[in-house]
């Protein structure tokens, strides 16, 4: 589904701000693989998001996705199939629109082809975001009239999710969505990712800081370290192997103890 | 004393309300939707009349008016080329536009300053004689504008709810969701504009009609004139779907178009009026900060008060 062929990135190339945040990254996901990756901040996770998304182009390889050569397509072309969350949960809606208008918006995007510039929602569309939002169980079902901006993060993220999966992206990547929530929400969204992408076999990147969900959560975990992907496990590997042994798996790969609170005290 | 509330006060309140109404409509999409001060409203508002005038003269009113349309959507897309594709920043290239639009208006009206519609026909003066009976005389100057602004406020507010429209309200509402969507900002920024700048237009256009004249300082001011009405209209009407807010705009400018006849009657220089709408926007605009921080203020008193009072006993 997705193949990433050595694709490097330099920001600030020939100042003394110079980052690698990629180096030669390879890395090919099967259609319906549910990949969680970890890493240490800096480590270019959300930068790999970024290339796979297209906010920059790469300086060097080749992105396809789903056989297609993506690498130079802009942003908001190659948005069209590709479901982005962050970690903000202000970022994924428009706060001054109601619930309904953005759900309009996510399904019209993704469903009418690019120059139909005026489809709109007829009244089973309306029903239909209607049905999706009570399987929330947030109530905002009776809410779609209301501006997005009086939701709580919980349930922006929770809609967030829902307008990223209204039509099935070919692929989905989320940055940490649950990080900035409080735990029982958290627990909510993510019960909710996980059983969207297993009923609609979505291939899905996940970026997490808690070790024991880089284990639970899809069927392959992914480390990353200075730009590049420093250990890849999956199947009975994986299943066998524990916080403990990823942390010091870590320390071989990377050749440094992890350095971050968050990893170790969601340990 | 006479009253000053009239009939004819009114009319011509609502009569020009509806006219400058279609400027507040433009700015509805670019300041409140876009989130954009356009400044090359003074310009464009010209432009459209320069443009309707000399296209009526030729004897032809109705064309008149989609000619400064047109001239308007050319205009704001200059504006939006100017920022999207050149990296002006937006206030910037609102600026640009409209210092270069006073030469092309004068231009366009022939190397003069003013030009006069008399004698000529207008869409006024062809709908006067359709119907005779006293209350379409009195009424029918109304009766057009009115209609023209129904119909545009109705095509704006189902425009606003397709696809393209919801993406115009996204790019000003939430850029990081913009990026993350299939919405092309660059794209949907020049069309808002565009689609402004031919209201702010053909409002020029129907003024010119209206007062049978146009004059190159037709304009200026009018984005703060508009702004007033876009705030009150946002104030009376306050937040909710899109044709609510339509409406609210409309009204705004109908309601500011009055309280000016009113001032004029209480004898305020006309020479005053735009000092008046200058104060009402800087008030409007500031209010609700003000009132937030009126809040605050009482609040850190009361508290304070509580503190000295109570002591250490609350603890």
């Amino acid at each position: 589904m997705l193949k990433i062929q050595n694709i490097s990135k330099t920001f600030n190339p020939g100042t003394v701000n110079e980052k690698k945040a990629l180096n030669q990254v390879s890395l090919e996901l099967a259609a319906g693989d549910f990949a969680t990756i970890v890493g240490s901040n800096g480590a270019g996770k959300s930068t790999l998001f970024n290339a796979i998304t297209g906010a920059f182009f790469v300086d060097e390889g080749q992105i396809l996705l789903d056989g297609e050569d993506i690498t130079f397509r802009k942003e908001h072309i190659r948005s069209k199939v590709i479901g982005h969350l962050f970690q903000d949960p202000l970022k994924g809606t428009a706060p001054h629109m109601t619930i309904e208008e953005n759900m309009a918006l996510a399904y019209l995007r993704a469903s009418t082809a690019s120059h139909a510039f005026f489809s709109r929602i007829n009244a089973k569309e309306k029903q239909k975001f209607r049905e999706q939002l009570s399987l929330l169980n947030m109530g905002l079902e009776d809410r779609m009239k209301q501006p997005v901006g009086l939701l709580s993060g919980g349930q922006r993220q929770a809609l967030t999710l829902l307008m990223a999966t209204m039509v099935t992206p070919k692929i989905l990547l989320l940055d940490e969505h649950t990080a900035a929530l409080d735990p029982a929400t958290a627990e909510k969204v993510l019960e909710l990712t996980k059983s969207i992408i297993a009923e609609r076999q979505i291939t899905c990147l996940m970026v997490t800081h808690n070790m024991h969900q880089a284990l639970e959560l899809g069927n392959r975990t992914l480390m990353m370290d200075a730009g590049s992907i420093v250990f890849d496990v999956q199947g009975e590997e994986r299943s066998k192997l524990t916080i403990d042994d990823l942390l010091q798996q870590f320390q071989i790969c990377a050749g440094k103890r992890l350095d971050n609170d968050r990893i170790l005290l969601s340990k | 004393m006479e009253s000053i509330f009239t009939l004819s006060i009114l009319q011509s309140a609502l009569e020009l309300g509806c006219i400058y109404s279609l400027v507040a409509l433009a700015l509805f999409i670019s300041f409140s939707i876009l989130n954009i001060a356009d400044l090359s409203t003074d310009g464009c508002f010209t432009l459209g009349c320069a443009v309707g005038a000399m296209v009526t003269i030729s004897g032809h009113p109705l064309l008149a008016l989609f000619a400064a349309m047109g001239a308007g959507i050319a205009s704001g897309f200059i504006t939006a080329f100017l920022q999207t594709r050149m990296g002006v920043p937006s206030i910037l290239a609102g600026i640009i536009v409209n210092t270069g639009l006073y030469t092309v208006n004068i231009a366009v009206m022939g190397f003069s300053s003013n030009v006069n519609l008399f004698g000529c026909d207008t869409i006024f003066s062809l709908a006067k004689d359709k119907i005779q009976a006293s209350w379409y005389n009195d009424w029918y100057k109304f009766l057009i504008v009115f209609l023209i602004v129904i119909v545009i406020g109705i095509i704006l507010a189902w425009f606003l709810n397709t696809r393209l429209g919801l993406s115009i309200r996204a790019t000003g509402d939430n850029e990081h969701m913009v990026r993350a969507s299939s919405i092309n900002p660059l794209f949907t920024i020049t069309v808002g504009l565009c689609i402004a700048n031919s209201l702010t237009a053909l409002s020029g256009a129907i003024l010119g009609q209206y007062q049978k004249s146009c004059d190159i300082n037709l304009g200026t001011g009018m984005v703060t004139i508009a702004l007033a009405s876009l705030i009150i209209g946002e104030t009376l009407i306050g937040k909710g779907s899109v044709i609510r807010k339509v409406i609210g705009v409309i009204l705004g400018s109908c309601l500011y178009r009055f309280i000016v006849a009113v001032a004029l009657r209480m004898n305020v220089p006309a020479e005053a009026l735009k000092l008046v709408s200058a104060i009402i926007v800087a008030i409007a605009i500031s209010f609700p900060y003000l009132k937030e921080k009126a809040a605050f203020q009482k609040q850190r008193t009361v508290a304070m008060r509580m503190n000295k009072k109570g002591g250490g006993s609350a603890c």
